[in-house]
């Protein structure tokens, strides 16, 4: 599978990452490399094997569905790049 | 001083022959001189170091004192750390300091450490060269014979490696998702372990791929080794994959001897390409180990060659979503000027985010988008479970697996940089323990021609950390390692 120009500013949109004219041709080239190299998955044959979705051995622990954390607005605020009060800002987006 | 091993420090510094305070000014001095060569810190804290040095030393002065206590260390730029600029390596997170320290760090302080600063990396640990930092490149400690080019620490750990050693820290934390740890230890001739996926707590680590990505220490030798990560390791209910398992005295574990063991050597791992030296490296460690009482046994992980391109499919798909969180918003950099609010984050992510990291982000969202998902992710997440069935069944057969760390030494700033596949080539050995979550160590054990350090690996069964620290000192004694790079402390 080959990526065309659209393909790949279809991506960058989907990844909300800005991407000029002059960047697409190159980008096409790597991520087109890339994935040709990844289509030798296709020799392995799958057939009945389960997916590994995790990196633990074990299974997900559970817990109690209680509050353990928070009122801690200032800490979690500290970090905004901009902010008006106890909120952080956006452009507008209602006219 | 700078002759001290971390255990050696320890000694000295109960015995009270040197005081915590010496020990990190020393350190401190070294880092000063030094790191305007190698770049191995990004942010230094010496006089946050300082303090913590004379809390050491009051302890130690009323008999009171951690496994740590004194013990000065890097801590790579990915772990959070309460006040302390905290980048991945990443223009995105310069303006970033943590309001809460990672679990890993925090048992660290628990246990009487002295931190003198964030060691660089590649930009949010996706690297094998450490070249992608924004921070600038990390140069290695070593250089050629006669020829002083600099060369690439290996990554992304390079700041930790290339810190530790060129004597600018005793030790240092570490993460390792497809071989982060053990590339970089290996170019670096220094020592390094990824444990158990579970092991240690991801929670506070700047997260990459979240189903591999593993935090572990990087030392001067095994034992500094076993020490620094009894102490990172631990159940932490913070992290939903933190393993709740008693943690082992992985110390004592390498003094035990390896008689008997049964050492797996997989015919996969022996590939084209690969540096002469490599083989001849790899079959002194077998007969060291057959020396000593083990017993090497030819195995085999058919799946191995599947390894990296699985890789390039499950951990940009897992950073593409843990990348998500960046958004110029809640905390971060933000590139001011949008016109609504997908402007401000796309202009954000894309000034944000270097190249290499822009790359996996689209390659994960491409590989997880609708009609792309099975024949990409769904598919590699089954080749993944057959690498996993491999090491399973060779398990049963053998205690520890000995390969090379690497199919090269390192090598020189800007070589392998045209095309990102063949810097991925380099992890060909440390990623299928990554996919089946296994502990894996790399150790120096001989110099390839050029005169640089080459490093072989001890992989174990899940949670078996003390038989890879037992066969790691094994191959570590008759390795006799004892050369040291050319730029160094105290040199």
């Amino acid at each position: 599978m080959s990526l065309d120009p659209a393909a790949v500013r279809r991506i960058a949109s989907l990844a909300r990452l800005r991407v000029t004219d002059a960047q697409v041709a190159q980008i096409q080239g790597e991520l087109n490399g890339i994935l040709g190299w990844i289509d030798q998955l296709n020799e392995v044959d799958v057939t009945g094997v389960e997916p590994l979705t995790g990196g633990a051995l074990m299974a997900m622990r559970m817990r109690e569905d209680v509050v353990t954390d928070g009122a801690q607005a200032e800490a979690v605020l500290s970090n905004a790049p901009d902010r008006d009060g106890p909120f952080y800002t956006v452009p507008k987006v209602v006219e | 001083m700078f002759d001290f091993t971390l255990s050696e420090a320890r000694d000295a510094l109960r015995a009270r022959k040197i005081s915590a305070r010496e020990l990190t000014a020393a350190y401190n001095r070294a880092i000063a001189s030094l790191n305007s060569q190698i770049n191995a810190y990004i942010t230094e804290t010496p006089e946050l170091a300082l303090a913590q040095a004379d809390a050491a030393d009051a302890a130690l002065a009323k008999g009171e004192h951690g496994p740590l206590t004194g013990i000065p260390l890097a801590i790579k730029d990915l772990f959070c750390t309460k006040g302390v600029r905290t980048t991945a390596g990443s223009k995105i997170l310069s303006p970033f300091i943590p309001p809460y320290e990672s679990t890993v760090t925090a048992n660290l302080l628990r246990d009487g450490a002295v931190f003198l600063g964030k060691a660089n990396l590649d930009e949010f640990a996706m690297g094998s060269s450490n070249m992608t930092s924004a921070y600038g490149a990390v140069t290695n400690p070593w250089t050629r014979r006669g020829d002083n080019r600099p060369l690439v620490p290996g990554g992304s750990s390079g700041g930790s490696a290339a810190a530790v050693a060129a004597r600018m820290a005793l030790g240092a934390t570490a993460t390792d998702t497809g071989g982060s740890i053990r590339q970089p230890a290996a170019f670096c001739g220094i020592t390094g372990i990824k444990p158990t996926y579970g092991r240690c707590s991801r929670w506070g680590v700047v997260a990459f791929a979240s189903s591999l990505d593993q935090a572990g220490p990087i030392a001067r030798n095994v034992e500094d080794c076993a020490i620094l990560l009894g102490s990172m390791s631990g159940f932490d209910p913070k992290d939903s994959t933190s393993a709740d398992m008693p943690v082992p005295d992985f110390a004592s574990a390498c003094k035990r001897s390896v008689k008997g063991l049964r050492i797996g050597v997989p015919r996969e791992y022996r590939m084209e390409g690969m540096a002469p030296e490599v083989e001849t490296l790899w079959q002194q460690g077998l007969a060291w180990l057959r020396e000593q009482g083990a017993t090497i046994v030819d195995v085999s992980l058919p799946h191995t060659k599947y390894g990296l391109a699985t890789y390039y499919i499950v951990a940009p798909a897992e950073a593409s979503s843990n990348l998500a969180r960046y958004d110029g918003v809640r905390f971060g950099a933000r590139t001011e000027g949008g016109h609504d609010l997908t402007e401000l984050y796309e202009n954000t992510r894309a000034d944000g985010f270097g190249a290499e990291v822009q790359r996996r982000i689209m390659i994960g969202t491409y590989v997880l988008s609708a009609g792309y998902y099975d024949a990409y992710y769904l598919k590699a997440q089954k080749v993944r479970a057959l690498i996993l069935r491999d090491f399973t069944e060779v398990f049963r057969d053998v205690d520890a697996l000995v390969t090379p760390a690497t199919p090269t030494a390192a090598f020189g700033q800007g070589e392998k940089m045209d095309d990102p596949v063949t810097m991925y080539l380099n992890d060909i050995f440390t990623v299928p323990v990554n996919m089946a979550g296994l502990p894996g160590l790399a150790l120096p054990t001989g110099l390839d021609a050029s005169g640089l350090p080459m490093g072989l690996q001890v992989i174990g069964k899940p949670f078996d950390e003390e038989t890879v620290f037992a066969v790691s000192a094994a191959l570590e004694r008759a390795a006799g390692f004892t050369t040291l790079p050319t730029l160094r402390a105290g040199a």
